[in-house]
């Protein structure tokens, strides 16, 4: 018996390479460009203060180590580590939580049912709502913040971890049920592979997620000593050092980016050689 | 004769929504029988091959099936995209707790009577529609099942593929000599492959003529050509137009 491979054609390599670095190069350029065009001509002179150029951000945000207690690279990158640590811990007990109550709800639809209120009322309430609550309840602004980045992260892990595992194919299903597979078999052999598309999904918005629940965690919650970069933003903001505050701004982007990208990458190598993404994905 | 693998006595199925999709099927499968069935399409081909799987029950009638020891190959490959071709093979020996040694040498068997022993590390979204049925149908044999049960399984490929899909599938035929029951809509296939073709009517699903194929096995490929193949698919066609709607 003969065949032929499926082999993907539709691109040339060197090509797509070009576009996909010269696309994201003119969107900066773009980018900078409005920029100086906000902060340098359109801004009236005496705001130019709040809004820096570009090179000024460069020189007083990220080339000055330390200045005084507040000012420089330096206490930025120690609020970031703080900040770093809490939507990490805060991601890793999402991912663990969040998998553990799709398998549990996937297993009972009206576990499903009952549950679901209570995932759209955690998504939608503003933390801000919840801050006194928190406040009474838990003690230590680390493990607050933690639990906000929980509460803003959940979601998408639940919701795609779910969908993953309720939408393997009917046929595969049947397959499982002529050979008296029992549940945990089909779970282990079936579901959960077929899910992992959808998990690495939910993984990768509750990553961007989580970095943004530990910033906002910074701005309700600091603790005697220890400051997120959150809440240094927010002193940056009542000092109005304009540099510092975009450099913050930039540097805690840049955690969100780089967590992203780690779970991008992860995803590849876990899921890569049989899942064909979806663009967007 | 031989007692019968597969027995339908007085069959009947009738969904929840009172859809009445297959009515008094009388039908048996031996050893060593290759049943066709053509019918035009919703006349319930496919539920029967559920029915005699126990993916679906029945609601008039029996049902005897040697469940332990029957293939199912879908109209889908239905093969598990994360799993390379030989990880596939191996899925219903592992459901069924084989000892490996003894399922590692069924799977290279099985890989080899496929001719897919070559592309055994690959995964399927890298191989063409006709080597992923040839895995489906690898996949089955290693349970070496006394009763096969095909539900259109080349209905999705092309036609060179296909003719050629059938001259493999007759051939491994001729040589396990398995009983097989095979849904199709073409009438051409269903008359090379088959020891007897079934006619079932439209909805709900009456078989109308059961036409015995007296072609010695193995046969060649040419066997589609001659006049006396030509004047069985005709009697098959004849016996379709009677039962349609």
């Amino acid at each position: 018996m003969s065949g032929t491979v499926n082999r993907r054609t539709d691109r040339r390599p060197g090509s797509a390479r070009m576009t996909d670095i010269a696309g994201p190069v003119v969107v900066f350029v773009m980018f900078i460009g409005l920029w100086y065009l906000v902060s340098e001509v359109l801004l009236p002179s005496h705001k130019r203060f709040l809004l820096p150029a570009p090179h000024t951000v460069v020189r007083e945000g990220f080339l000055v180590w330390r200045q005084g207690d507040r000012r420089g690279l330096q206490p930025i990158l120690v609020s970031l580590w703080d900040s770093s640590k809490v939507a990490l811990t805060g991601l890793c007990i999402t991912i663990v939580f969040g998998i553990l109550l799709a398998l549990l709800m996937s297993t009972r639809r009206w576990i499903e049912k009952a549950t679901w209120p209570y995932l759209v009322a955690v998504q939608s309430a503003p933390v801000l709502a919840l801050t006194p609550l928190i406040r009474a309840l838990i003690d230590g602004s680390t493990t607050q913040r933690v639990l906000v980045v929980v509460l803003i992260s959940v979601f998408p892990v639940v919701s795609n971890t779910l969908f993953g595992l309720l939408s393997a194919d009917r046929g595969q299903h049947d397959l499982f049920t002529l050979h008296g597979a029992k549940r945990l078999t089909r779970l282990l052999k079936l579901q959960l592979p077929s899910a992992l598309p959808s998990i690495f999904v939910g993984l990768r918005s509750a990553a961007g997620l989580s970095v943004i629940g530990a910033v906002v965690g910074d701005f309700y919650f600091r603790g005697a000593g220890v400051v997120g970069i959150g809440a240094q933003i927010d002193v940056y903001r009542q000092r109005l050092w304009g540099s510092e505050l975009i450099a913050s701004i930039i540097l805690a982007s840049a955690l969100g980016l780089t967590v992203f990208l780690v779970f991008g990458w992860l995803s590849r190598k876990v899921i890569g050689r049989w899942h064909e993404p979806e663009r967007g994905q | 004769m031989t007692d019968p693998l597969l027995v339908f006595d007085r069959l009947g199925v009738t969904f929840a929504d009172g859809t009445e999709t297959l009515r008094g099927i009388d039908l048996s499968v031996t050893q060593g029988e290759f049943v066709a069935v053509v019918g035009p399409s919703g006349c319930g081909k496919s539920t029967l091959l559920r029915v005699a799987s126990g993916l679906q029950h029945a609601t008039d009638g029996n049902v005897s099936a040697p469940r332990d020891s029957t293939g199912y190959v879908f109209q889908d490959p239905t093969l598990l995209p994360w799993r390379t071709v030989r990880a596939n093979v191996r899925l219903f020996a592992e459901l069924h707790g084989m000892e490996t040694a003894e399922c590692d040498a069924r799977v290279d068997a099985a890989l080899a009577t496929v001719g897919l022993s070559e592309w055994a590390h690959h995964y399927p979204r890298q191989l063409s529609g006709g080597m992923r049925m040839r895995a489906s149908l690898a996949r089955s044999l290693v349970l070496r099942p006394s009763l096969f049960m095909f539900d259109e399984p080349f209905g999705a490929v092309d036609e060179m593929t296909r003719e050629r899909l059938n001259d493999e599938l007759q051939a491994l035929f001729a040589e396990q000599g398995f009983a097989g029951l095979f849904v199709t809509h073409s009438v051409s296939e269903a008359v090379f492959l088959a020891t007897r073709v079934i006619v079932m009517s439209a909805r709900p699903g009456r078989i109308v003529a059961d036409i015995p194929v007296s072609f010695p096995h193995p046969r060649g490929h040419d066997l589609r050509y001659t006049p006396e193949f030509a004047s069985v698919a005709a009697e098959v066609s004849s016996a379709l137009r009677q039962g349609a709607p």
